[in-house]
C-alpha cells in the first residue's frame, strides 16, 4: 500500500467505515429523526449523518471539520436504530466519529482544563459529584437562590443557564444525602439481590429518587446493596468523544460491581443503563475484559424490569388521575425497554395513561446536548410540549435524569406549572404506593 | 453546461428570499445520493415553498445553462434526483403544507412535498382511499412519486400513480408556470400533458401542485397463503388464478433464498424446504371475498400446493405480511450490496421468467433473490452482492443486462415502477427501438432546448454502459 492509502486504511478503521456500508440509504430514519423534523436539511439525519462519514472515509471529504456541525447536532437518540430495516449501528459509527474529531481537534488551553476537570475529575467521583450536591443545598437553603432569581441575574447566565436554573430539583440536606445504605434487606421473603448503580449526576442532583429506588425494591423483595467505588457510566464522555475515558469507567464498574455475587445490576437512569448494556461493545477490542463485560451486561437491568419480575407495585387508591409518559430514547432504542413502565403504570389503579402522539420522539435533552445546542434542542421541546398539551394530563412520567428536567423546562416554558408536573416514574410509583407524600413531596 | 460561478449563487441568494441556500460542503454532500448508486456533489441546494422563486430559478438555469434537479427526500432506486452534472438540487420535500382532501369531487390536492402516507391516512379518514402504495410511503414524498410514477403492491387492481393524475401545476424547463388537465375524471381537451409529466423523472419540469383521483375504500380483505414445492408451479397458480374471474388487491411472492434469509434474520415459522410461497389479498365486500378465498384455495390446491392457509383473526394476517416485509431487511444480512431491479413482464409470462431467472442465477452464479409484486408482472429481482469485490460485480452486471434482455424478450418492460434514471438508460433502445427512443428525445428538446433539467438521465449518453463497480 501507498502511504495516503495506508493513511485512509487507518482512517477508514478510526471512523468504523466498515459499518456504514450497511446503510443502503433507503431513507427510513428520516421521518424517526427529531434534527430532521426540526431542522428540516439531509444534513442533520441519520441517512446524511452516515454518508458523511463514509466520504470522508472515502476520502472524498479531506477535512474531518466539515463533519464537526452535523455530528455535533445529532441528539444521540437512536430512535434511527430502532426503525433501520438493514440493522446499522448508528450509535457505533457516531461515537468513533466523534471520537476521531475530538482526537484532532486543538482545544484552548482553558477548555482543555475545562474538559479534564468534568470528565475526568468530577463526573467519576463520588466525593466530587456529592459536594456539587452538597454545594446545591447550600445555595438553595441559604437565601441565595431567591436573591438571584429576583435580581434578574439568572437571565443574564451564559448559555441559558439561568433557564435551567430553575428547574433543577430540590437539592437534599447533606445528612440525608449520606444515608443511601451499604445494604438494605428485603421486606418479606427475598426474591432477588441486586447491586444499585448510582450514577453521578443522578445521585448529586436526584438523590432522593435513588433513595425511594431502594425502598421500593426492598418493598417488592430485593435485598439491595450499594457498592462502594462506582463510579459515573461514561456516557458523557462516550458521547463527547471522549472514548478512552468511558472505556476506562466502565472498567471501574464492572470491577466495583464484580465483588457482590447478585441477581441484577440495577439502574434508574435510561441513559446510564445504555450506556452499561453497551460496555461488551465499547470493550469489544479488549479480549481480556470480554467476558467480564458480558456479564456486567446480561445483569444490567432497568429498575422497571426488575420491578415487574418481583409482581409490580400496588397503587393505592387516590384521587383519579390522568398521566403521560415521555420515553428516554436510550432506554426504547438501546435498552429496548418499552414494555415495564407501561405496564407498572398501568397498574396502578385509577391512573389513566394518556400515550401522546409520536410518544417515541426525542424530548431534545440528550445529555447535556440542551446546554451546549440550547436553540436546537428547544425547538424539538417545542414539539415535544404541543404533544403532550393534546393529551390534557397533569403528571409527565419520564425514566431519565436528562428527560426528567427538560419536561420541567418545558412545563416552564409553557407557563403550566400551576396544572401540570414532571416526576420520574420511581417518584410516582412511591407516591401511588403512599411511601411518600404528594403533596410535601418528602418522605413520609 | 457551464460551471457555476460566485456570480449565479449571488443571484440565487437574491431570489430566494423565503428559503435557504445550502452552499457548505457538509450540505451538498447531504445531497449527492439517494437510494441507488453514486455519489454527484451538487454546487448548491435550494429549498423554498414559492411556487415564484422556483420559476425565478428556473429562468435563471435555463438562460446560465445550470443543470436543475428537483429532489424529494431520495428514496428513489434508479438515480433520479442524483445531480450528475452538478449544478442545483431543488429540494421540494419542504413543499408539505398542501393536503386537502375533497369529498364531494373525490380528488386531494397536494403539494409536491406532502409524503404519500400521509395522502393515505387524510383519505382514509374520509372513508377515501389514494390506491397508489409504493412500500417506502412513510418516507417517499408524492412529488418523487408523481416523477418516476411509482407503483406498489396493489398496483395489481388499481393501478399506479399515473392513473390517479388527472391535474398538475408546473414549471416548465423555460421557467413559466402552467396547469395541465384539471379536477375531472374525463378530460380530452388537448394533448394529455398530464400523463407525459408524470413518469417523466424530472427531465420535463418541476411539478408543485398535483389534483389526486381518490375512490371508496374497500369494507374488508382477506388474506390467502399458499405453499408450492416448485417456483414455475407457484407462477402457474398466479397465472391461473388472475384468469379465473378474480382480482386480488395484491400477489406477493416469496422465493426459496428469501424465505431463507427470513428464517436466518429472524425465525417466522417460513418453510424453507419450499421453493415458493404465494401470499394473496383480497379486498371488497366481506361476504364476496370469503367466496372468492375459498376459490383461491381450490385453484392452488389443483396446481399441487403442498399447504393453503387463510389466516382467520387479524393478528394471524399480521403475522403473515410481517413474513413478507422482513425479506428485504434479511437479504441484506447476507452481503451489503443490493441491486433492486423491477423488470416486468406480462402476467402470462410470469411462470417463464421465473425460470430466465433461475437459468442467469445458476449460470453467473450471482446470489439472486425473487420476492415482490408478482400478480402484475413485476418481479424484483435482487442481487445481493458486495461491491468491494471486483470479480463479482462484473459478473452481477452482466447478469443484470440479461435480466433485461429476457424482460424484453418475453414482451416486458425494463422497469416497472423505480424507473430509468441512470443505470437503466444503456438499455432503452434495446426496448424503444432507435425510431421510439429518437421520438422521445425530441419531445425533450421541444420541451427543454437547453437540456437543464435532470440532465443525464433516461437517454444514453454515447457509449453510455452499464457500471456497478466504483
Amino acid at each position: 500500500m501507498k502511504p495516503d492509502e495506508q493513511q485512509l486504511a487507518a482512517l477508514r478503521s478510526e471512523l468504523n467505515y466498515d459499518k456504514t456500508n450497511k446503510c443502503v440509504q433507503c431513507g427510513y430514519c428520516l421521518p424517526a429523526c427529531p434534527t430532521y423534523l426540526t431542522m428540516g436539511v439531509e444534513t442533520h439525519s441519520p441517512r446524511g449523518r452516515i454518508n458523511l462519514v463514509k466520504m470522508a472515509g472515502e476520502g472524498k471529504i479531506k477535512d474531518l471539520s466539515v463533519l464537526e456541525e452535523p455530528l455535533d447536532l445529532c441528539l444521540g437518540c437512536r430512535a434511527c436504530e430502532t426503525v433501520c430495516p438493514t440493522g446499522v449501528e448508528y450509535g457505533a459509527i457516531l461515537e468513533s466519529a466523534r471520537a476521531a474529531i475530538t482526537r484532532r481537534k486543538t482545544f484552548t488551553v482553558p477548555q482543555k482544563a475545562m474538559r479534564n476537570l468534568l470528565f475526568k475529575k468530577v463526573f467519576p467521583s463520588r466525593k466530587a459529584m456529592n459536594l456539587i450536591g452538597n454545594a446545591m443545598w447550600v445555595y438553595e437553603k441559604s437565601g441565595v437562590q431567591k436573591l438571584a432569581r429576583k435580581s434578574g441575574l439568572m437571565n443574564k447566565l451564559p448559555a441559558h443557564l439561568g433557564e435551567f436554573e430553575k428547574i433543577t430539583p430540590p437539592a437534599v440536606a447533606p445528612a440525608q444525602r449520606a444515608s443511601l445504605p451499604a445494604f438494605t434487606p428485603a421486606k418479606g421473603e427475598r426474591k432477588y439481590t441486586v447491586a444499585m448503580f448510582v450514577g453521578c449526576v443522578m445521585d448529586a442532583m436526584f438523590r432522593r429518587i435513588n433513595q425511594l429506588s431502594v425502598q421500593l425494591l426492598a418493598e417488592v423483595g430485593c435485598d439491595v446493596i450499594v457498592v462502594e467505588n462506582q463510579t459515573c457510566c461514561g456516557a458523557l464522555h462516550a458521547h463527547t468523544g471522549e472514548l478512552d475515558e468511558s472505556k476506562n469507567l466502565a472498567k471501574r464498574n464492572i470491577l466495583a460491581f464484580a465483588q457482590n455475587d447478585v441477581d441484577f445490576i440495577v439502574n434508574n437512569a435510561g441513559g446510564c443503563g445504555a450506556m452499561m448494556v453497551e460496555y461488551d461493545h465499547l470493550l469489544a477490542d479488549e479480549p481480556e475484559w470480554a467476558e467480564r463485560a458480558e456479564q456486567f451486561v446480561r445483569k444490567t437491568k432497568d429498575i422497571s424490569q426488575v420491578l415487574v419480575l418481583c409482581g409490580g407495585i400496588q397503587g393505592e387508591k387516590r384521587p383519579a388521575e390522568r398521566v403521560t409518559y415521555q420515553r428516554s430514547c436510550h432506554m426504547t432504542n438501546v435498552q429496548k425497554v418499552t414494555e415495564e413502565p407501561v405496564s407498572l403504570l398501568k397498574n396502578l389503579s385509577h391512573v389513566d395513561l394518556i400515550e401522546m402522539n409520536n410518544a417515541n420522539m426525542c424530548c431534545g435533552s440528550a445529555g447535556i446536548y440542551n446546554i451546549v445546542n440550547y436553540d436546537a434542542s428547544m425547538e424539538i421541546l417545542d414539539h415535544k410540549m404541543k404533544d403532550v398539551k393534546e393529551t390534557e394530563t397533569t403528571t409527565i412520567v419520564t425514566t431519565n435524569p436528562g428527560c426528567l428536567l427538560q419536561m420541567k423546562l418545558g412545563i416552564e416554558r409553557e407557563n403550566m406549572g400551576d396544572r401540570v408536573r414532571a416526576v420520574h416514574l420511581i417518584e410516582y410509583l412511591a407516591e401511588r404506593s403512599g411511601m411518600i407524600n404528594a403533596a410535601d413531596q418528602s418522605l413520609s | 453546461m457551464e460551471k457555476m460561478t460566485e456570480g449565479h449563487i449571488k443571484e440565487i441568494r437574491d431570489i430566494v428570499k423565503t428559503g435557504q441556500v445550502l452552499t457548505k460542503e457538509s450540505d451538498r454532500f447531504s445531497y449527492s445520493f439517494d437510494a441507488s448508486f453514486g455519489t454527484y456533489l451538487p454546487d448548491v441546494v435550494i429549498q423554498t415553498k414559492s411556487v415564484e422563486e422556483l420559476a425565478a430559478l428556473v429562468k435563471l438555469a435555463n438562460r446560465e445553462k445550470i443543470p436543475v434537479y428537483p429532489r424529494g427526500q431520495g428514496t428513489s432506486l434508479s438515480g433520479g434526483p442524483l445531480p450528475v452534472k452538478g449544478g442545483m438540487v431543488i429540494d421540494l420535500s419542504v413543499m408539505d403544507d398542501l393536503l386537502e382532501v375533497d369529498e364531494e369531487d373525490l380528488v386531494a390536492i397536494v403539494s409536491p412535498g406532502v409524503l404519500t402516507a400521509d395522502i393515505h391516512k387524510a383519505a382514509e379518514k374520509k372513508g377515501l382511499m389514494y390506491p397508489p402504495d409504493p412500500s417506502s410511503s412513510h418516507v417517499s414524498t408524492i412529488g418523487g412519486n408523481l416523477a418516476e410514477n411509482s407503483g406498489g403492491p396493489r398496483g395489481l387492481k388499481y393501478g399506479v400513480t399515473k392513473d390517479y393524475v388527472i391535474g398538475l401545476e408546473l414549471i416548465t424547463p423555460e421557467g413559466e408556470i402552467i396547469r395541465t388537465g384539471g379536477k375531472t375524471v374525463k378530460n380530452v381537451t388537448g394533448y394529455d400533458l398530464t400523463k407525459l409529466v408524470v413518469g417523466s423523472e424530472g427531465t420535463l419540469g418541476i411539478i408543485t401542485k398535483a389534483v389526486l383521483r381518490l375512490i371508496p375504500k374497500p369494507p374488508a380483505s382477506e388474506t390467502v397463503m399458499a405453499i408450492f414445492d416448485s417456483l414455475v408451479d407457484a407462477g402457474r397458480a398466479i397465472s391461473l388464478i388472475l384468469t379465473s374471474g378474480i382480482l386480488p388487491s395484491k400477489m406477493e411472492l416469496m422465493d426459496q433464498a428469501s424465505m431463507t434469509a427470513v428464517e436466518n434474520y429472524k425465525p417466522s415459522g417460513l418453510p424453507t424446504d419450499a421453493e415458493a410461497l404465494i401470499l394473496i389479498e383480497l379486498d371488497g365486500h366481506p361476504a364476496a371475498i370469503r367466496d372468492e378465498a375459498e376459490q383461491v384455495r381450490h385453484v392452488c390446491q389443483k396446481i399441487g400446493a403442498r399447504e393453503v392457509r387463510i389466516p382467520q383473526t387479524k393478528e394471524e394476517k399480521e403475522e403473515v405480511w410481517k413474513a413478507r416485509k422482513l425479506v428485504s431487511p434479511a437479504i441484506v444480512r447476507v452481503k451489503p450490496t443490493k441491486i433492486s431491479e423491477d423488470a416486468t413482464v406480462p402476467r402470462s409470462k410470469i411462470p417463464e421468467m421465473c425460470r430466465r431467472l433461475q437459468e442467469i442465477k445458476e449460470k453467473y452464479q450471482i446470489h439472486l433473490v425473487v420476492f415482490g409484486h408478482v400478480g402484475d408482472g413485476n418481479l424484483h429481482p435482487n442481487i445481493i452482492a458486495d461491491k468491494s469485490d471486483k470479480e463479482e460485480m462484473a459478473r452481477v452486471e452482466k447478469a443484470v443486462a440479461e435480466i433485461f434482455e429476457a424482460a424484453v424478450q418475453l414482451g416486458g418492460t425494463l422497469s416497472g415502477e423505480h424507473g430509468i434514471g441512470l443505470m437503466k438508460a444503456p438499455f432503452m433502445e434495446m426496448e424503444l427501438g432507435a425510431a421510439g427512443l429518437d421520438m422521445m428525445k425530441r419531445i425533450k428538446q421541444a420541451w427543454d432546448p437547453n437540456n437543464i433539467m435532470n440532465p443525464g438521465k433516461i437517454f444514453p449518453e454515447p457509449g453510455q454502459k452499464l457500471v456497478l463497480s466504483e
